[in-house]
Formats: C-alpha cells, structure tokens, sequence
C-alpha cells in the first residue's frame, strides 16, 4: 500500500545575497541549501544531522517559509505552499509547527503560559478568550503541565517546562508536521528524557511526523525512523536512521561517526577526524562538494555527485517507496555506490 | 577487591598535586537566603593527571574552579568550611599580584565561550604575544615565533593569516583553539577547561579534545575537565568526580565508575541516555528535579528522587566511603548493585 507523502521538498535551494558591490547590489551569494528533495510521510520521523553551518535550519526554515526560498517546491498534503495564496496560504502554514532550540528566547516573557500555548489559535481567530483557556488547559495537561501553570510567566520555569510550553504551543493548531530544531540540545540529559519521551507519546496518540535537526546521532538513531546527511546545503546520504547511522557508506557520514562522543568508542586520531575548515559555500566546488576533505578522493571525483540509490548505480532515488521495508538508502558518491570504501 | 578512599585519591605521579581542594562548603548570600553552592567537596588533581567533573548544569562545577582560581565576585560568597591548596599554595591567602601570577603562570582557565576571553578589538597575533610577554623575558619577535609555533601545534594551517585577524573574523572552532593554543602557551601546570567544546560541533570539538589531550600528555600539564555530557568525559579523562546539588557522590578511574556505577544517581545518569535502549522505547528519565539550593532536603540530597532511599537516608548525608575500586557518598552502597546496563553501555 502507498502512503501518500505528508510533505514533498524538490530541488529546494536557498542562496543569501551578500551585499557589497556599488549601490549595495549583491556581487555574490552564500549557498546555505542546494537542491534538496525530501520526503516525510504521515506519522514518520526524518531526521537531519550534519556539522554546523551545512544549511539545516535554513533549509527547514524554507520549508515553513521563514526564510525564502531561492528555487524548488514545498508541497504538503498535496498543495503547493508558495503557488498558494491568503488564506489557503494560512491554513496550509498551520499544518506545520517549529520548536526551537532555545526556549527561553522563543516565548514572549511578557505572556502568562495560556496566551503563549494558544497563541497560534489566536492567531487564527474565531475562538472566544474561554475556550482558548480551555483548550490551553488541554494542551498543558497533554504536555504535561499543571493547571496552576497556565497563569505563570515563562520565566518562572525551567529550560525542559519551557520546552514542554514550546511543543503544547505548537501542536494547538493540530498540525500534522511538527519540524524540530534541536529541541533538547540546550538541556540537561534526564530533562532531555523527558521531553523526547513526551514527543513520542505525542507522535503515538496524535500521529504528527517530525522533522529533527539533531546532533546528537544516538538521539536521532532512537527518535528518527530515517536520517539524512547534510554536507555543504545538500543532502549526501539518507536512509532508515538505523541502517545509515550503523554502517554509513559515504566517507562524510563515516567522518562525522567517527567524532561522535560515545562510550563506547575511544577518542579519534587527529587523522579520522579530517581536520579543515568548512568549505567556503559562496563558491560552490565543482565535482564532488566533499572532495577537499575526503581521504577517499580519487578519478571520477570530480564530476558533480548526484545523490543515487545505494547498491543500484544506475537508478535514481524513488521518493515514494511502497512501504516501510522498502525504503530506500541513497549515497551521493561514486565510490560508496561501487563499493570501494 | 576493596581499596581504602585515600589510596585511590593519592596522585598518580612523585610530583606534587597541582590542586588540591578539602571538604569546601561555599555559599553566595542573598536577599532571599544562602545559596548553598557546595557542600563538603573533596577534590585533588594530581600532577599530568586528566580528571573529569560531571553532572547537571547548576551542581557546581563551574563554582569549584573558580573558588580555586579566586574568579568567583569578590565579595558575593562565603567560604563556610574547607581548605585549597593550588600548588601548595593557599589561593584565598594570595594577594592580586600573586594571584596574577599564578592564574597566568601555573594555571590557565578555558571557557566555554572563546569570544568573551578575546579582546574583539585587538589582533589575534598581538594578543598572543601579549599573553607569552607576560610571563617571559623574551623579544617581540621571539614572541611572535613562539606564537606562530603553538598556532600551528593547534592545527591552524595559516598561522600568519590568523595572527593578523581580529576575533570575529574566526570561526567559533578557530577561536577556540587559539584560546587553547594560549593556555598552553605559557607551560602551565594546571588547566582548567571549563565546557570547552560544548558550544561547538562533533567534529570540531573532536579536534579540540584531541589536541587538549594529546598536549597535556606531552607536556604533563594535569587538566580538569568539566563537563555536562559523560561520554566525552569518558573519552578524555583518567579519572572522574561525579557531583550532584554541590556534593561530590561518586568518583574513581573513569573506567571503574561507569562500568560499574553505584551512586543510583550516577547510574540514572547513565540510563537515560539514548544510545542505551532499543528506537522508540521509553528513556528512563529521572523523576522530579534538582534540590533548591537555598533549602535543600534533609539527609541525602538525591533522596528525594532516589528510588533506593530509606530512613537512614533522611537522618544524615552520606559521606564518600570505598566501593569497589572506587568510591561513592551513598548510605546503601553495600546493598546497591552496581548498574549492569550501565556496564554494556562502556563495552
Ligand atoms: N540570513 C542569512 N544571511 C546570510 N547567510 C546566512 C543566513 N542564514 C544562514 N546563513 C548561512 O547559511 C549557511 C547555513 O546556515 P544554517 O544556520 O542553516 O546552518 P545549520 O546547519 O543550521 O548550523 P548549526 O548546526 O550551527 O545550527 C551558513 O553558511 C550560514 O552562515
Ligand atoms: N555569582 C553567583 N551568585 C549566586 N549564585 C551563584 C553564583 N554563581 C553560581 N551560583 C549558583 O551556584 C550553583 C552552582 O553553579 P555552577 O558552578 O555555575 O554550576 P555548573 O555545575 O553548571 O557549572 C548554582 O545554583 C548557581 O546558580
Ligand atoms: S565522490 Fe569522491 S570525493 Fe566525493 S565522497 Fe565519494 S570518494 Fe570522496
Ligand atoms: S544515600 Fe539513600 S537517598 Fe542517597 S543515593 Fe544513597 S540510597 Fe539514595
Ligand atoms: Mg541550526
Ligand atoms: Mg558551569
């Protein structure tokens, strides 16, 4: 049986103007996201890591449209987010919610908690001030919140209740999204517990997927049904969290492992860790973007890599596989696809 | 096989311990009571030793350097019980001048955030310079040799271009590294890197570690190194305090307390890590929150999350006594055993 994706993202790119010739005009641009495609479909988790500075947030800001996009189609639930217009832009809006990173700077300090859990509701319009209160009393009661809450101020309360205020604000609009900014990454690790065991209680009795920038990759391996590897505003690798993360196939992923704070793993050499800079991304590489870095780097690197289904060097990625066991594992890099690393 | 607390606290090596901290209880005084900062610590960091300090933000780790290294406000606390030694010397019987010259000579501190260390308006290279001028008698030139020297044990491919720039113009990962390359450059006995990496990202703070570690190994600098995050610790550290609302509740070699944790805080710590359970399954997360400090419980500060406690536990605090191999501040250590998924977690 097909499910029908929830949201589709093609070839999505984003480039910054950076203003500095005569009147201001732009002479170059920074390349935060290159063609990006995605699929999530209801329900599902995807998750997004890579090292700071490879375009995820903007990436996931262009997809609920706070940052503009350069090129590429947003589409959820079928609709065209950016050809949409007024209202049908709203509504479309409203099925996707983002919680940040830092909850202390995401909510109004001048607001007792029931105006910022409704606030989106507000927003929208049509609902009388008491059942905005009721409904915010059923939202903090889901996120486990106390009804004394709902009078007090945000910053009466710790980072993880603030996180908790963040995610009941978000899901007030019912939304069948809900993207993830690192939501925990500002919290100590039992607060973390809480919060991640709150998101998938929620994700069991509401449904919501998830979209999660995270970089702690034993939090995406447990809280993300798929995963996908971001390197300079593309995507190299994606597929189940579980497959990519055990054994990745292209050498970033295998980088990016290998520096991956564990018990169970000793530090790295200097050498694993491939020390440099981040690529300048205003001047985008030809061929391969990871060739600089890349201790795999051979003939046929530099022609651009397109991102291809794992084990299957001529196709392309099917982005609406059948079901869940067929997901598909795609690599961006010639090498990995012919098993020479 | 049991060891007695005060074999395992010696100091590895014949030298001197570089810090030596003992049954410190400080408080910062204010309007709505006595933060209880820390209760009793104990600590000692022995010479070319690399010791972690772990737990939750607010347990104190930040607080015991800092009385260590006199950087607490002046003035805003109180020190009620304990003595320090930072290489044999008592820092709280120091005056400006010979704090200065210990901070610069013998310890060097490293934060979390490099941009607040760094002066934004003077080049890397002069502030540098600066820095190595300080605390020897050498030429400019001279100084500005060393400085490229260490710049470049710290991996920085252009010495020269990042000795001409001003701090902003670096990455967060650049500018850390130059504050490193910094701490290090005047041979200090001691440093203290406080959450050194937890600003950055995997593979910079990969690197990071790496040269702390591998620099403090070859010179037989002694580091400590604080921490929210365990399994960096782990990674880095020979041995490791476990603190917990301003006390010490465990400690030993890293190996010993994480395979075999016994302060059921220390073990809680370790389940509710991710890596540690099946995808989706529930993370054990710690009931309830961490004590106010301004009236904290009775007894055992864990007490009131702790699923092991009984009566005595509401009497009197736990004093650290030895486990196996290492040592744990619990009154039911005996009867505890020490967590076995924590133990697969190491493996
Ligand atoms: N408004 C902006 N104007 C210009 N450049 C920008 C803007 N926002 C982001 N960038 C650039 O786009 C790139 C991607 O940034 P982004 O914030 O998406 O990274 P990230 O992967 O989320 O990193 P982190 O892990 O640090 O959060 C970076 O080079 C960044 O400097
Ligand atoms: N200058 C200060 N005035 C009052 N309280 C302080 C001060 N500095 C630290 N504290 C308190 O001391 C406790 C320990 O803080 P700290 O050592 O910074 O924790 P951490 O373990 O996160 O480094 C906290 O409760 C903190 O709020
Ligand atoms: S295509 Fe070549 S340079 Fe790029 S990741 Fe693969 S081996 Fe490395
Ligand atoms: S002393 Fe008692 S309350 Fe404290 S950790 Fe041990 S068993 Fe728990
Ligand atoms: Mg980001
Ligand atoms: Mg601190």
């Amino acid at each position: 049986m097909t499910t029908a994706p929830l949201l589709n993202v093609e070839d999505l790119t984003v480039n910054f103007p950076i203003p500095g010739g005569w009147f201001g005009r732009a002479t170059s641009h920074v390349h935060a996201v290159n063609k990006v495609d995605l699929t999530i479909r209801p329900g599902e988790s995807l998750g997004i890591v890579g090292e700071s500075g490879c375009g995820k947030s903007t990436l996931v800001q262009a997809i609920i449209g706070l940052v503009e996009r350069s090129s590429g189609k947003v589409v959820i639930d079928g609709q065209d987010f950016h050809e949409a217009r007024g209202r049908r832009k709203r509504e479309i809006r409203q099925q996707m919610q983002i919680v940040f990173q830092d909850p202390q700077s995401s909510l109004d300090p001048r607001l007792p908690v029931w105006r910022l859990i409704t606030e989106p509701l507000h927003v929208r319009g049509g609902m009388s001030k008491a059942a905005l209160r009721a409904r915010a009393a059923e939202l903090a009661a889901s996120v486990g919140l106390r009804p004394e809450h709902l009078d007090r101020r945000p910053y009466e309360f710790s980072g993880g209740q603030r996180q908790r205020i963040a995610v009941a604000r978000a899901i007030s609009t019912d939304p069948d999204l809900l993207i993830l900014d690192e939501p925990t990454s500002a919290l100590d690790v039992s607060v973390q517990a809480q919060i991640i065991n709150l998101l998938l209680k929620l994700q069991r009795e509401l449904g919501l997927a998830y979209l999660m920038i995270s970089h702690d990759v034993s939090l995406v391996r447990h809280f993300c049904d798929r995963v996908a590897v971001m390197y300079l505003g593309q995507i190299v690798e994606a597929g189940p969290a579980v497959q990519v993360l055990d054994s990745p196939a292209h050498p970033y992923t295998r980088t990016l492992l290998a520096t991956v704070p564990s018990l169970k793993h000793p530090l790295p050499e200097l050498a694993a860790t491939r020390v440099g800079e981040l690529p300048n991304n205003r001047i985008l590489p030809t061929g391969c973007y990871y060739r600089d870095r890349c201790s795999f780097a051979a003939a046929g690197c530099d022609r651009l890599q397109p991102l291809v289904e794992f084990g299957d060097r001529a196709g392309t990625v099917s982005m609406s596989p059948p079901d869940k066991a067929a997901w598909p594992r795609s690599v961006r890099c010639h090498r990995a696809q012919a098993g020479d690393i | 096989m049991m060891v007695a607390a005060s074999e395992i606290l010696k100091p590895t090596g014949q030298k001197p311990a570089a810090l030596t901290i003992d049954g410190l209880s400080l408080e910062f005084p204010t309007y709505a009571g006595a933060i209880k900062a820390l209760d009793d610590v104990t600590i000692e960091i022995g010479a070319s030793e690399i010791v972690g300090l772990v737990g939750e933000s607010g347990c104190g780790k930040s607080v015991t350097t800092m009385a260590a290294t006199r950087l607490l406000p002046e003035g805003r606390y109180r020190v009620t019980a304990g003595s320090i030694r930072l290489f044999g010397r008592d820092p709280f019987a120091m005056d400006e001048t010979e704090l200065q010259d210990v901070r610069g000579k013998l310890v060097s501190t490293i934060f979390q955030e490099p941009m607040s260390a760094l002066n934004p308006t003077i080049r890397i290279g002069r502030q540098l310079v600066g820095v190595i001028q300080r605390h020897e008698a050498v030429s400019e030139a001279e100084a500005e040799r060393t400085a490229r020297g260490i710049l470049k044990d710290m991996l920085i491919a252009e010495p020269e271009r990042i000795m001409r720039a001003y701090p902003f113009e670096l990455s967060g990962g650049m500018r850390q590294r130059v504050l490193i390359a910094m701490a290090f450059s005047c041979n200090p006995g001691l440093i203290i890197a406080d959450e050194p990496t937890t600003a950055l990202d995997v593979t910079v703070q990969a690197v990071i570690l790496r040269l702390i570690l591998d620099r403090a190994k070859r010179t037989g600098t002694s580091v400590v190194f604080i921490s929210h995050n365990i399994a960096v610790v782990s990674q880095l550290c020979d041995r490791l305090y476990v603190m917990y609302a301003g006390r010490i509740v465990e400690s030993g070699p890293t190996r010993a307390v994480l395979e075999a944790p016994q302060h059921p805080y220390t073990q809680a710590l370790l389940r509710c890590l991710p890596e540690r359970v099946e995808p989706k399954a529930e993370l054990e997360a710690i009931p309830g929150t961490v004590p106010n400090l301004l009236d904290p419980p009775p007894g055992c500060f864990y007490r009131p999350r702790c699923p092991e406690a009984n009566d005595q536990c509401f009497a009197k605090p736990p004093s650290m006594a030895p486990a196996p191999d290492h040592i744990v501040a619990c009154w039911r250590r005996e009867t505890i055993q020490p967590s076995i998924k924590a133990s697969e977690a190491t493996q």
